[in-house]
């Protein structure tokens, strides 16, 4: 088996470094201390300790029986990752970042965010380890996601509204690898997602493959064997890269859902593999949706978490050697499954995690009985409940 | 030693250059044409043609807005590229370098765009987000198509600065503190320490860039490295023109624009 990523962080033919000069001397400096981290039984002790005692891992695996019964067909089960601290899987990466941002001696980060769940995470670390912590966020999004602002400022941490291209969460992703150039020596970049320069997509995706080792020992317990089919969201992909990553070599089909928007047939979508073509964003080779000239241009999807132009470079690699397959689910039919799954289990998801709620519910009813779905259901819903009553008030 | 820097003959001088940076279509491609010539007349050894790009993450707000105006006017790789041919017939000698980040030179093609840069006489090549480790095939395509491909140096470089400055061609691009480009109040005596330490291992002209923004920060630079490159001030420059340029007082708007640079770089 070949391991990803390469020396030079290569997933095939995506990841890398593609940044300033400035850039390539911390990341060297990153890379080094993550491998002794990564290697040092006392590091990865306090990191899993921290998972059970602060963010209370491991979490819950829910057999959906009402749902099951109601879709018919495959039995499905959701890894309950809006049962974390927090309320998404966020938090297993901030943990992980912020334990070695202490490590390395540093103690400002800088974090950027969508729906803010990667900005609240990040916030909350910083609080529970004494860093200081700015978060650059989209004006877009900050008027999106007014409650998650509001927490992150609770919680000590300094939101940066930033005002470029649409406001939302490319647009911050630039604003805070610039300030990472010009403040590198004494910051730690805390990226929320598996994208970004080497060794950043590694870093994330080894920090949230704790989902999909949990994951794996739970499913086994109760039913066996391996699910048939694992369906997970994807927007930068770090909940579905850690869902997935234990089940590379594994039999299970494994599905990563994008956003659609309002159609991948028009131009307001997310659906970057689907749609996009391969190029460099935010210091990675991988897929991205851009114009004929190579500007990048702006992605919609009513998720803040999943609007962004570009995903990660393994979930690339993935694609292209079609170890992973890709759909795209429309806003429309994100707020179907979410209804769906509130109103047959009690569980309100995130608007990020209906959209792989919705794909595996097209698919379960076309299974046996005797097949079995694992859904991650990625985070909670609370954060969108303005949005949500936006779109359903007159629904319910 | 300094080798004197090929650029196909056309650099005349290895100290004391002067490059100036500008945005293709900030805020039109006539005008680029115009702040080009004064440019050249008032001393610039090496044009910077910026590429507009959407995402710069090398850059500050000031570069930032040039490349938003430079887009709103239709500004792409290739429309920059063939914007030389242009300059050409206008006048303007010195020579040209690219100034564009990777991912539109990908969308393009290596073949393609190399072929347009050959075809409309460009002579250097800049690409800030393509560090060392990633730029091996695009160094080499340069070279076999006599285009000099400029590097980088950071202050945090360390041990990278050997290696990238005895790869470095036409000139080598010192960037003289962390951040994004923009203008700096202070050259910080760290930098000067820093300038000096990249000129021991370099082989062609070093250039200091990022910051410059003050008639004293050109002589400072000009005791320090051999060149400097002026980016952002020059921007504002142009910016503090577009009313004048809007009611179509152009006379007036470059009269303002060259005494500007000539109070900088005299």
């Amino acid at each position: 088996m070949q391991v990803f990523p390469d020396l030079k962080g290569r997933y095939g033919d995506f990841g890398g470094k593609y940044v300033p000069e400035t850039l390539m001397g911390p990341l060297q400096e990153l890379e080094e201390a993550l491998d002794q981290a990564m290697a040092d039984p006392a590091f990865l002790e306090e990191y899993h300790h921290v998972l059970k005692e602060y963010a209370g891992r491991p979490t819950s695996l829910s057999y959906a029986d009402k749902l099951t019964g109601h879709l018919g067909g495959a039995k499905i089960y959701l890894k309950r990752e809006d049962l974390n601290h927090t309320g998404a899987h966020k938090l297993n990466n901030a943990i992980g970042q912020a334990l070695l941002a202490k490590r390395m001696g540093k103690e400002k980060i800088i974090a950027e965010t969508g729906a803010g769940q990667h900005g609240v995470a990040s916030a909350t670390v910083a609080a529970k380890f004494g860093l200081q912590c700015i978060v650059f966020m989209g004006e877009e999004d900050i008027r999106r996601q007014e409650l998650n602002v509001f927490r992150m400022k609770l919680l000590g941490a300094e939101v940066v509204s930033v005002s470029s291209g649409n406001g939302t969460l490319k647009d911050a992703t630039n604003e805070a690898i610039r300030y990472w150039v010009a403040n590198c020596e004494d910051h730690f970049y805390l990226i929320g997602s598996v994208v970004g320069p080497h060794p950043y997509p590694r870093m994330v995706r080894d920090f949230q493959r704790i989902i999909g080792d949990e994951s794996k020992r739970q499913f086994l317990e109760v039913e066996k064997e391996l699910p048939d089919r694992i369906f997970a969201c994807v927007g930068g992909g770090s909940n579905a890269m850690g869902m997935f990553y234990p089940f590379l070599e594994d039999t299970s089909e494994l599905i990563g859902v994008e956003a659609a928007g309002k159609g991948t047939d028009t131009p307001e979508h997310a659906a970057t593999l689907s749609k996009g073509t391969p190029g460099v964003i935010h210091g990675s080779m991988t897929y991205l949706m851009q114009d004929e000239n190579g500007q990048i241009t702006e992605p919609y999807s009513i998720s803040a978490g999943l609007d962004y132009p570009g995903i990660g470079p393994e979930h690339a690699h993935l694609f292209q050697t079609k170890q992973v397959r890709y759909e795209a689910i429309t806003d429309k039919e994100a707020l179907e499954a979410l209804k769906l799954l509130t109103q047959t289990e009690g569980i309100i998801p995130a608007i990020e995690s209906a959209h792989a709620l919705a794909q595996a519910f097209k698919e379960a009813p076309q299974m046996n009985h005797n097949e079995t779905i694992l859904i991650n259901l990625s985070g909670r819903g609370d954060k969108d409940m303005a949005t949500l009553m936006e779109h359903l008030q007159e629904e319910v | 030693m300094l080798t004197k820097t090929s650029f196909q003959g056309k650099l005349t001088k290895t100290e004391n250059l002067f490059i100036p940076f500008i945005v293709a279509g900030d805020p039109s491609p006539e005008l680029t044409i115009q702040f080009a010539l004064r440019l050249q007349e008032e001393g610039a050894d090496v044009l910077e043609l910026g590429v507009p790009y959407s995402d710069p993450l090398a850059d500050g707000p000031t570069i930032q807005r040039a490349a938003q105006r430079a887009l709103k006017s239709g500004m792409s790789l290739r429309k920059a590229i063939e914007l030389v041919p242009k300059l050409r017939e206008h006048g303007l000698e010195i020579p040209v370098v690219i100034f564009t980040y990777y991912n539109p030179v990908l969308q393009i093609g290596h073949e393609e765009f190399f072929k347009l840069l050959e075809h409309n006489g460009v002579e250097g090549l800049l690409i800030p987000d393509l560090p060392f480790e990633e730029s091996e095939e695009i160094r080499n395509q340069s070279e076999e198509k006599g285009i000099e491909f400029i590097s980088l140096v950071a202050p945090n470089s360390d041990q990278r600065i050997k290696q990238i400055a005895e790869h470095a061609k036409g000139f080598l691009y010192c960037v003289s503190s962390l951040g994004v480009t923009g203008e700096r109040k202070e050259m910080s005596a760290e930098a000067l320490t820093f300038i000096e330490k990249v000129r021991q291992h370099s082989q062609v002209p070093v250039a200091v860039g990022f910051g410059i923004s003050t008639n004293d920060h050109v002589r400072l630079v000009r005791d320090h490295a051999d060149g400097v490159i002026i980016g952002s001030k020059i921007i504002r420059l142009i910016e503090a023109e577009l009313e004048n340029i809007e009611k179509g007082k152009m006379d007036e708007a470059l009269k303002h624009f060259t005494n500007e640079i000539r109070a900088l770089v005299q």
